[in-house]
């Protein structure tokens, strides 16, 4: 899209009140649940409480809708507003509280309130036992109001709102079994670690209203288009302008959407309920960094630079999270890793500047993940809590909807040709082949890492698909009589998204398999042509699409086969192979002792060296030692001085009289 | 007569209302503490209403001292007047609401806490509230010096009768700490107006004007400076005289620690904006990296040290330290941006702060101690204390949606778009300011998280914690209003921005005239302005 | 011859310096507390003297003034003295300055 159709759709804004209950209302059912659970704690009635919880996100979904379809007949580049009052406001610096709905936030709408509004249904199941409930969905809904806050905001200050909003329910969701203090932490840990990546984040916003005088998204783009010199010329100390914000938003987007070196926070993140995992943890907020590049793609589109660190990040995230998934015995661990793994292919795409493939991916990750998790979630419902693989197994018979539901994930995210997953997946490392943003080299290892990490997503979900379902069972007796399959709340929402993950590839059916890649279409007017100094290299063909489209299927159901058949046959072969790997098994075991070494290089000196240093040393001895040595000084003259006070009423009179003597003497001696 | 209209007495009536009450008080009998609380409680509500009243009829659209009273001549010294008179900018106002919101709310907080010379305690809250009030509103230099030290008194004994264990040395070390500051300030007026030509005169409005537009020269002016500096950054306090704040804090009282956290420090920062930055501006620019480093020493240092206290109170005070530099940092930023910032940042510490101590009090009440390992699993047991609690710890934090947030965030921005100085050295940049202030976000969440996970989280390990009584109503009702104000400023801070607007900029287009002349006058620096540079910019970007 | 017949200003001044002395002696040198106390009254009596003196050689009041401010004063300072003196020897059982030296640093 060139500069001069861009100026054309600027400030195609349509006023549109009704989009701000999108948030208002689940954050008014954030505010009845808690409210009901904060005065009347269990008496709060439950059926109340669902009804509430569920029916706001659903509503909003169907608001969503509405204003999709409004949005829809609009021209391309319109966009509905609605900015309620102002909220921060001095000096320049102009945030007011503006929600905004255009084809991009049109999608994530469609996808936080629909996908999350299954999984409130979900919950209702999930969380039947739970005392807490009220606070669950409280939280749950105050979740889904940030998140739209997030994906509707109309500056980056509302976006932030968001961001850290999203952030506090994650938070508060990982602890919600506060009691257990490795659940606490977990929590704390995820609040910490995004902080981290806020700070790049504030660092992102303060450059950006530093350099262009504006917070507003609208008002950035019209910016950029307009200084297209300044954005490519100008430096900060001695960097360029875009590729410093682009780093630093980045940094922002490692620490939310879990990428090296922030990713740490995830998996641990596991410790919250299920169906928080599903929605928090694995199809919404983690997404968020990801639909933020693709928010300020106008800014990434003058820094190269930015764009191939993101792009490098995400690869070498999805190849590297996806080997720890390898060796991970629980459930939800793998899951996570997964997770981890599928954002770095986010990020591959966004990097690479295909960021419909991108935002796509997100869409059908949001589908597959959600339903894995689900599925797990009601395995480890029917199960009693039981979340080790080890402990599993021979559930196909048991739980027949979870299992094949499940099965709809599975094939979805291994690349199985026809479905989402694959649709999705495949556009990316397509798009990572042929870009013509970055150098070819750079592109071919992109490629191959990121085909590589394809073929051992397709290893690690054969491995936890085998496990759990195939093998013969090593449940506890006591455990396996009590399995049973989940209540229609929880097995409806599974069959949805496994629909979805099955079928969801037609949204964006790509050009070369004779589809109208309408997806891609619909969101085409958001994105700005990257300022790349590089020659596009050559013309990719179809041919090599379809040549690049089979070595990866095929590729990844070898390995799908191969790994069943594996488990099938030949299950006690697999510790031999554990054995034999040695040290990489164990470095995969063990997360590549990552979080030790954070642990011994970061957490713990800088605990030290605040007690021992600062505190101890410094505030005690060297402040205080200054103060109390000037003060035992004073003290010692005092002391010594104090001599003289003998208590004696004739000893103070005779040094009356001796001052007087001596000023008598004085004034006759200068007469 | 003037004092009794509202216009013009409404000031005197705010600044002298705790005295009537604190004389009231006098006259009671000791054993009816219940009555004296009352009598304590009244006054402070009373003075709530005069705020109300003030803040509408506040005059948002001028920079000018409001509700001023004719000066009433006090005291002569060589030819020169002090006066009694009292007025209300912009910048003053926020404080004085919020000193005034401040004062039901600790009555309250000490109802039950209190019960050893009931009536020696309220008269010195009450006494506490004057001094503070008239130190707020104080036009006369030396009034405000009077006031100023009016304060230190009722302080020093609220720490020293009503504290902990080590309360007679928290005592002492506050009052000598302050002492040594303010002498030096003291020295410092009487040389401004008995020394200095053409400025014989207290009144801070037509010595801020006179040296506005005809500085002192810069020696004079770094030496002034310097000396009210110090006084100043002595209470706020700045890195490296904090030290009294821990210990103040951990021995005083809880309503002597809100009142100490609320407000007292504010008096600071205040005295920075209203008396050291405008009277010797040239001094004040070029202070700007050493007070700027030392702000940033103070969040990160302070923020450090709070992540390994071990007991609450302590932890809460070094996180002031840390707080209080973002407000200093955001003051010397001296961009709108980053001066309404720090105003609203005060008013916001004062306000989490105030809430994260009176709950710790809350605790200590039942419990009496405040070490951490003495807890863990509150939650549990008091789960509504656990909400105040929550919010309180988010508010500081800095989480978006409460109060703290907007604070930081105008503080940040303000001094990342400050201008740099000419080929400044990279430690001197006001960007790299920002950006290393910012990483006192990420340390703010770990300390405050971290102790809420100790205190709340995790079974409950105690016999003594697993029978606490949840809050009592008059609990619930002083933590509400805190937390109603909390959440306004979050969501809508537009209400506070916009009457601190015209009173920041005139603040900072004095001192930005008072420098410039300066270095025409003294240093015919006039061609090497950088302010021109930037000017030009913004020409450009809005014609675009 | 004159000064030795005709009494003046300085022969005044001369006997209150001399009751001046006279009187810091007693305070500098008695142990009993009632004798500094009468010492002091003689030293104050000799400043009334030489006001007293001054105003009658300057021929105006102001010099009587003072003397009758002093001499309420000391009227004043009498009942304080001698109350505080009591007390303290009911409470000590004795008047000697040596032993009363409980205000020292």
């Amino acid at each position: 899209m060139g500069h001069e159709t861009a100026i054309e759709i600027v400030n195609q804004g349509q006023a549109a009140a009704y989009i701000a209950l999108i948030p208002l209302l689940p954050f008014l059912g954030f505010l009845a649940n808690g409210m009901g659970w904060i005065i009347l704690r269990d008496k709060w009635p439950r059926m109340l409480v669902n009804v509430i919880a569920v029916s706001v996100v659903f509503i909003s979904f169907a608001l969503s809708v509405m204003a999709f379809l409004d949005l829809k007949a609009l021209e391309e580049g319109a966009y509905l507003f609605v900015e309620p009052f102002k909220w921060i406001e001095a000096g320049g610096v102009d945030a007011p509280i503006k929600l905004v709905f255009d084809r991009l936030s049109a999608v994530m709408c469609l996808v936080v309130t629909g996908v999350g509004g299954l999984i409130h249904l979900y919950s209702t199941g999930y969380m039947s036992h739970d005392k807490s409930f009220a606070r669950y969905f409280a939280y749950l809904n105050l979740f889904t109001f940030a998140m739209m806050l997030l994906v509707m905001g109309g500056n980056i200050v509302i976006m932030f709102v968001g961001w850290e909003g999203v952030g506090l329910c994650s938070y508060l969701l990982i602890g919600f079994w506060y009691e257990d203090p490795e659940k606490a932490s977990a929590g704390k840990k995820a609040f910490v670690v995004n902080r981290i990546g806020d700070f790049g984040f504030l660092v992102g916003i303060f450059t950006i209203f530093w350099l262009m005088g504006t917070m507003d998204f609208a008002a950035m783009r019209d910016w950029v288009i307009a200084h297209p010199e300044v954005m490519s010329g100008k430096t900060l100390l001695g960097v360029s302008v875009a590729t410093i914000i682009g780093i630093a938003l980045f940094v922002g987007a490692t620490g939310k959407s879990a990428q090296i070196p922030l990713y740490v926070w995830l998996p641990d993140a596991m410790a919250g309920p299920t169906p928080v995992s599903a929605l928090i943890h694995a199809a919404t907020m983690v997404t968020a960094g990801v639909y933020m590049i693709g928010r300020l793609n106008f800014i990434y589109a003058y820094s190269p630079a930015a764009l191939m660190v993101v792009a490098g990040v995400g690869v070498v995230t999805a190849l590297f999270s996806a080997t720890i998934g390898f060796t991970q015995t629980d459930i939800k661990k793998v899951l996570a890793y997964s997770t981890v793994s599928q954002l770095g292919y986010m990020f591959t795409a966004m990097g690479v500047a295909a960021y419909a493939a991108g935002i796509f991916h997100l869409t059908t990750h949001a589908f597959f993940k959600a339903l894995l998790f689900l599925g797990s979630g009601s395995v480890i419902h029917g199960l009693s809590g039981e979340q080790d693989m080890t402990k599993m197994g021979g559930l196909s018979k048991l739980m027949k909807i979870t299992c094949w539901s499940m099965f709809a994930g599975y094939f979805a995210i291994a690349g199985f040709p026809g479905l989402a997953g694959f649709v999705s997946k495949d556009e990316i490392l397509w798009k990572a082949y042929s870009n013509s943003v970055h150098p070819a080299q750079f592109n071919q290892i992109v490629y191959l890492i990121g085909l590589v990490a394809a073929v051992c997503t397709a290893i690690y979900m054969t491995r936890l698909m085998m496990l759990t379902f195939f093998t013969p069972s090593r449940m506890d007796p006591e455990v396996e009589h009590h399995v049973h399959e989940s209540p229609w709340t929880m097995t409806v929402p599974l069959i949805a998204l496994a629909i979805l993950s099955a079928v969801g590839g037609i949204f964006n059916w790509p050009h070369a398999l004779g589809g109208g890649a309408s997806f891609e279409h619909w969101l085409h007017p958001m994105w700005m042509e990257v300022n790349t100094t590089h020659e596009a290299h050559g013309h990719a063909s179809h041919a090599m699409e379809y040549v690049l489209m089979g070595l990866s299927v095929g590729l990844a159901v070898g390995a799908m086969a191969s790994v069943a058949f594996l488990y099938y046959k030949y299950r006690e072969k697999t510790a031999v192979i554990a054995e034999r790997l040695g040290v990489l098994y164990r470095a995969s075991l063990n997360k590549y002792w990552v979080d030790e070494i954070y642990e011994t290089l970061v957490i713990n000196p800088i605990k030290s060296i605040s007690y021992y240093f600062l505190f101890r040393l410094f505030d005690a001895n060297v402040i205080d030692g200054a103060v109390n040595g000037l003060a035992g000084l004073t003290k010692g003259l005092g002391h010594a001085g104090g001599r003289m006070h003998t208590g004696k009423v004739q000893t103070y009179a005779l040094y009356i009289a001796i001052g007087l003597l001596v000023i008598l003497t004085f004034y006759l001696g200068t007469r | 007569m003037w004092i009794f209209t509202l216009k013009e007495g409404i000031l005197s009536h705010v600044v002298l209302l705790p005295i009537v009450g604190a004389l009231v008080i006098i006259f009671m009998p000791n054993a009816r503490a219940t009555a004296i609380r009352l009598v304590a409680l009244i006054t402070m509500l009373l003075g709530l209403v005069l705020g109300v009243w003030l803040w509408f009829a506040f005059d948002p659209a001028t920079a000018q001292m409001q509700f001023q009273n004719p000066p009433v001549e006090w005291i002569a010294i060589a030819g020169v007047w002090i006066k009694y008179s009292l007025g209300l900018d912009g910048i003053s106002l926020l404080l004085v609401e919020l000193t005034l919101l401040l004062g039901p709310v600790v009555i309250l907080s000490s109802w039950s806490a209190v019960t050893d010379k009931v009536k020696e305690y309220h008269v010195f809250l009450l006494l506490l509230q004057t001094g503070m009030l008239g130190a707020f509103t104080a036009i006369d230099l030396f009034l405000f010096y009077v006031f100023w030290e009016l304060m230190l008194i009722p302080m020093y004994f609220l720490i020293g009768v009503w504290g902990g264990q080590r309360r007679i040395y928290a005592a002492i070390k506050f009052f000598l700490f302050t002492m040594a500051g303010s002498v030096l300030m003291l020295l410092a007026i009487i040389y401004l107006v008995y020394m200095t030509p053409g400025n014989s005169t207290f009144d801070l409005v037509l010595l801020t004007n006179n040296l506005s537009s005809n500085p002192l020269k810069p020696t004079v002016q770094f030496v002034c400076f310097a000396a009210f500096a110090l006084a100043f950054a002595i209470k706020v306090p700045m890195f490296p005289f904090h030290t009294w704040l821990p210990d103040a804090h951990v021995e005083a009282p809880t309503a002597g620690s809100v009142i100490l956290a609320g407000v007292l420090l504010k008096m600071g920062t205040y005295g920075f904006m209203r008396f050291a930055m405008p009277l010797f501006p040239y001094a004040a620019y070029e202070a700007v990296p050493i007070i700027s480093i030392l702000a940033i020493i103070g969040i990160i240092y302070g923020a450090l040290v709070a992540m390994v206290q071990e007991d609450v109170k302590k932890l809460v005070a070094y996180s002031s330290v840390s707080h209080l530099g973002f407000v200093m940092l955001g003051l010397f930023a001296l961009t709108q941006a980053g001066v309404q910032g720090s105003l609203i940042q005060m008013v916001n510490h004062g306000l989490s702060t105030g809430a994260l101590f009176l709950l710790v009090g809350v605790v200590y009440e039942r419990r009496h101690t405040r070490q951490i390992s003495e807890f863990g699993g509150l939650s549990k047991v008091i789960p509504l204390y656990a909400v105040f609690f929550m919010l309180a710890v988010l508010s500081s934090v800095g989480l978006p949606g409460l109060n703290g947030f907007v604070g930081e965030f105008l503080i940040l921005v303000g001094t990342y778009t400050a201008e740099a100085g000419q080929n400044v050295p990279l430690f001197a940049h006001p960007k790299i300011y920002a950006v290393l202030a910012a990483t006192g976000v990420i340390f703010a969440a770990c300390y405050l998280l971290w102790m809420f996970q100790r205190v709340m989280f995790g079974p409950v390990t105690k016999e003594a914690n697993k029978k606490l009584k949840d809050l009592n109503a008059r609990e619930v009702v002083y933590l509400t209003i805190i937390m109603v104000f909390v959440v306004w400023l979050g969501v809508y801070p537009s209400t506070f921005l916009s009457r601190s607007k015209k009173s920041v900029e005139n603040f900072i287009s004095v001192v930005e005239r008072g420098r410039k002349i300066t270095e025409e006058r003294e240093l015919g620096l006039a061609s090497l302005s950088p302010a021109v540079p930037v000017e030009k910019e913004k020409h450009e970007r809005d014609g675009q | 011859m004159t000064q030795f017949t005709h009494i003046g200003l300085g022969h005044f001044l001369a006997l209150s310096a001399i009751l001046f002395a006279l009187g810091m002696g007693g305070v500098l040198t008695r142990r009993n507390a009632l004798s500094v106390f009468m010492s002091i009254e003689l030293m104050l009596n000799s400043a009334n003297l030489a006001f007293a003196s001054f105003a009658r050689y300057t021929f105006t009041m102001s010099g009587h003034v003072f003397v009758f401010m002093a001499m309420v004063v000391a009227a004043c300072e009498v009942a304080v003295g001698l109350a505080i003196l009591l007390s303290i020897y009911r409470s000590r059982a004795t008047l000697s300055l040596d032993e009363l030296d409980l205000l020292k640093w």
